[in-house]
């Protein structure tokens, strides 16, 4: 029973990774193939994420209300810091909510 | 403690107070923060915005900001004022010199390495088109 379990969660753990960053050859096929996302604010060049920008940091926050993580968002480790720190920021004044539903 | 730092301070107040109510309120924040010997930058009400979530059962509220220059007694004088304010439901205060520093550290350095990048190209481009003259005259 609890192998069971363990093996669920196995599933679910890298079940991103191997969506997002790595080809498996032979495992998952050409369909799999998807190349690293590179970060969007190294992109753009953000220096600074203001937690006052709502409509920015919305778009890292799915409908309940977590942060999106690095291997999805695809941030880099500097800016998923500066990402994570602005959206506390916003929560606690009320402008993103610490949870939703 | 003579170093003056620069703050963020957000507070929302309760939405059922007037408007020349809320102008009353941040003069009287002016008032402290110029009373303690720090000075506002810059003033901004941001206006009547939704919560995200309840606070004290109230389901919006009126934003403010202001950026503050001052030594830190300022701050704490007007964190204590709004803690017993009960019109003002949220407060937050952010250092924001810190951040900004790096951002400009980070900025500085993407133009010294873009300018190294242009002094390389022009270089390289120099001795390309000078081995394309030698070539010319042979």
């Amino acid at each position: 029973m609890s192998s069971n379990y363990e093996d669920r969660d196995r599933e679910r753990d890298y079940g991103f990774e191997r969506e997002y960053e790595r080809a498996m050859p032979g495992r998952g096929g050409a369909r799999r193939m998807q190349r690293r996302k590179i970060c969007r604010f190294c992109m753009d060049k953000v220096d600074l994420i203001d937690f006052k920008d709502v409509r920015l940091l919305q778009s890292y926050i799915p409908e309940r209300g977590k942060i999106l993580p690095r291997r999805i968002s695809g941030a880099c480790a500097a800016h998923q810091r500066m990402l994570a720190e602005a959206i506390k920021r916003a929560r606690n004044i009320a402008l993103l909510p610490y949870a939703a539903d | 403690m003579a170093e003056k730092r620069t703050y963020e301070v957000v507070f929302i107040i309760d939405p059922t107070v007037g408007d020349d109510e809320v102008m009353r309120l941040s003069e009287a924040v002016q008032k402290i923060i110029t009373g303690q010997g720090g000075s506002i930058t810059k003033t901004e009400v941001m206006g009547k915005r939704q919560l995200a979530y309840e606070i004290n059962h109230k389901r919006d509220g009126t934003y403010v900001l202001l950026e503050v220059e001052g030594s830190g007694a300022e701050i704490a004088e007007l964190e204590r004022r709004m803690r017993v304010n009960d019109q003002i439901l949220r407060y937050m205060t952010i250092g924001v010199d810190e951040d900004r520093r790096r951002a400009d550290k980070l900025k500085d350095r993407r133009a010294r390495k873009a300018e190294r990048r242009a002094s390389a190209k022009n270089k390289a481009s120099g001795a390309s088109s000078a081995a394309a003259v030698s070539e010319s005259d042979e």
